[in-house]
């Protein structure tokens, strides 16, 4: 138990001097870009995952969610005075309002039909932000203002890169709380076994309800900073190939491992940004490198070498 | 009173074509479901391939009947390489490694298509000309003709195939109970890699039918790619002719949507039309139930 405890806080600490020593290698405006847009997709990977992984529903509808909060912060301020604060409140509660709805029919489905359930909800979204010009400014996108903290705007990277980096950390601890806690071990049961799980009277819908509403919250987060951040979106942050990339950052960083999805967020961040130099080549490097990995670490990258090394060490 | 007639069957003729199309799709996505329980998202680039290889060889020189002859078999080879190398050697991967998996593919796919051709959009010629064909004041398109005879020749040779050859009973043992399948001395990894082959080739050739229509180019499958998933959900997974009524059953709200209300909002209605089916009968249409083992 105490072994455990410390391997928690351990990985935390990690995280927390990783993030503070980060300043010290990032050396231009572009570093501390990928660095951001890095910690927000770790962000929404850590709930998607806490779904995924833990909770073993699968959904190809995430950016929907990641989509809704971006615009409640482009849209909110904009049009309906909103502070950007209480935009991105407003827009984490609606989505987490939205969730909630959908999720009791949704959960019903299983694998492949909750996948397509999931997959058809990202689409709805992605078409309605592309149609509704007179609010979303359509296919073109919409300009976003800034974010003011204490009646300050948050400009400059570095500010930027604190905060994400701060808000990455709570929801890290945040997520290694629920699922070290009952309802984590209660999510355990149920991605074992569903039926064992309702026959030790855990409230197996319940929890799938909660995780989803959960992720699709730190989603919506994401995307409300996301879209303050780069000053701009598009109905491209809900499209369905968005989706797939969060979807791929949390299998290819592990499934079920915390740690996995920030360091898939990061790689497949920086991915793109490395084969920006073989301009033609991009999809074809980025396809096989998904399928390779799948293949050769079906388990995912960081599961995988921890077992690795734990074998080095026994 | 016949404006409202001729119109209603305009939107219903441009509903089935596409709606066939969508079930041809969405029948490759049976076949490799009830094979091996994976769901090939790779499944629109065979339709790319089907097209885009069409319009090149065409290009290069060869008459159509062999060029189209000859995408098919390099789709179906394709499928075979994507089963052996994909598929076979990640037997780790569970259900949502196997997406990840066929999402790389076709990834990859469209990458190489936009290196090896380009990523412009194409037209094929029709098959026998486009001089439409009036009823009743609305007008039909001879390739939705032939569109709607591919799909029946298609369903008959199937039925064939399933009904009354050992490899075809052998497909179907497999899809009800795969461990039974294998202890009767049926070999599921030759099953499988058929069952890419197969679909693969049904793909290439939705590609090469619908390419007359639609143009075709190189992310040419990743809506119709959709869809088909959508047919073959709709009608209940696994169920060669529920994907086929499920593609119909989309085609045509799509259709009606696009007459009657607005185009940008036909993709909506049609998986509006998915969520409503998947709450209320979340088989899909024809699907059996599943019985769930803890």
């Amino acid at each position: 138990m105490s072994n455990q405890l410390l391997q928690r806080h351990g990985g935390l600490a990690l995280l927390a001097a990783i993030i503070a020593a980060g300043p010290l290698f990032l050396d231009n405006g572009f570093h501390y870009n990928v660095a951001i847009l890095a910690g927000l997709n770790a962000i929404v990977c850590i709930g998607l995952n806490l779904l995924i992984g833990h909770a073993g529903q699968i959904s190809l509808g995430h950016a929907g969610f990641f989509a809704l909060g971006a615009y409640a912060s482009a849209i909110l301020p904009e049009r309906f005075g909103f502070h950007p604060l209480g935009a991105l409140l407003t827009g984490a509660l609606l989505v987490g309002l939205l969730a909630f709805a959908i999720a009791r029919p949704i959960l019903r489905l299983r694998g492949h039909y909750l996948a397509m359930a999931t997959l058809g909800m990202g689409i709805i979204v992605s078409i309605v932000l592309d149609q509704k010009v007179d609010l979303t400014g359509g296919p073109d996108g919409m300009v976003v203002g800034d974010l003011t903290l204490f009646g300050q705007a948050l400009r400059g990277n570095l500010a930027w890169y604190w905060l994400v980096g701060a808000l990455l950390f709570v929801t890290t601890w945040m997520a290694l709380n629920l699922v070290h806690s009952p309802v984590g071990r209660a999510l355990k049961a149920v991605h074992g076994s569903e039926l064992a799980a309702a026959a030790m009277g855990v409230d197996v819908f319940h929890y799938k309800v909660l995780v989803f509403v959960l992720s699709a919250v730190l989603a919506a987060i994401a995307g409300s900073l996301f879209a303050h951040y780069n000053g701009f979106v598009t109905p491209d942050e809900a499209s369905f190939i968005h989706s797939i990339q969060l979807v791929t950052m949390v299998v290819l960083g592990g499934m079920a491992s915390i740690a996995g999805s920030i360091v898939g967020a990061v790689a497949l961040t920086l991915l793109p940004q490395l084969l920006a130099d073989f301009h033609d080549y991009e999809m074809i490097v980025f396809g096989a490198i998904l399928m390779g990995t799948m293949i050769l670490l079906p388990t995912g990258v960081v599961p995988t070498l921890a077992a690795r090394i734990r074998e080095r060490l026994a | 009173m016949s404006g409202v007639l001729s119109e209603f069957l305009q939107f219903l003729f441009s509903g089935l074509t596409v709606g066939a199309i969508y079930g041809l799709i969405g029948l490759g996505f049976a076949v490799i479901y009830n094979a091996s329980h994976v769901i090939n998202f790779a499944q629109g680039e065979f339709v790319m391939i089907g097209g885009m290889a069409t319009v090149f060889l065409m290009a290069a020189g060869l008459p159509m009947p062999l060029a189209v002859v000859l995408a098919i078999a390099g789709a179906a080879l394709v499928g075979w390489l994507l089963a052996r190398i994909g598929i076979e050697t990640a037997r780790g991967a569970g259900v949502v490694g196997l997406i990840i998996i066929t999402i790389g593919a076709s990834i990859l796919l469209r990458g190489l298509a936009q290196v090896v051709w380009d990523r412009n959009f194409h037209p094929l010629p029709p098959i026998s000309g486009d001089a439409p064909i009036h009823v009743f004041g609305a007008t039909l398109l001879p390739q939705s003709l032939w569109i709607g005879a591919a799909l029946i020749a298609i369903m008959a040779a199937l039925r064939f195939f399933f009904d009354h050859t050992r490899t075809g009973k052998a497909m179907q043992a497999a899809a009800i109970d795969p461990l039974a399948a294998q202890l009767m001395g049926i070999d599921i990894r030759r099953l499988v890699r058929l069952s890419f082959v197969l679909s693969a080739a049904l793909g290439a050739l939705a590609g090469v039918l619908v390419a007359p229509i639609t143009m075709t180019y190189a992310n040419v499958g990743v809506m119709l790619g959709l869809k088909g998933f959508a047919a073959a959900i709709v009608g209940g997974l696994g169920n060669p002719l529920g994907a086929i009524a499920g593609g119909l059953v989309v085609g045509i709200a799509e259709a009606m949507t696009a007459g009657y209300l607005s185009s940008a909002w036909k993709d909506v209605v049609a998986f509006v039309i998915i969520l409503f089916v998947l709450l209320f009968l979340p088989n899909g249409l024809f699907g059996r139930a599943e019985v769930h083992r803890a």
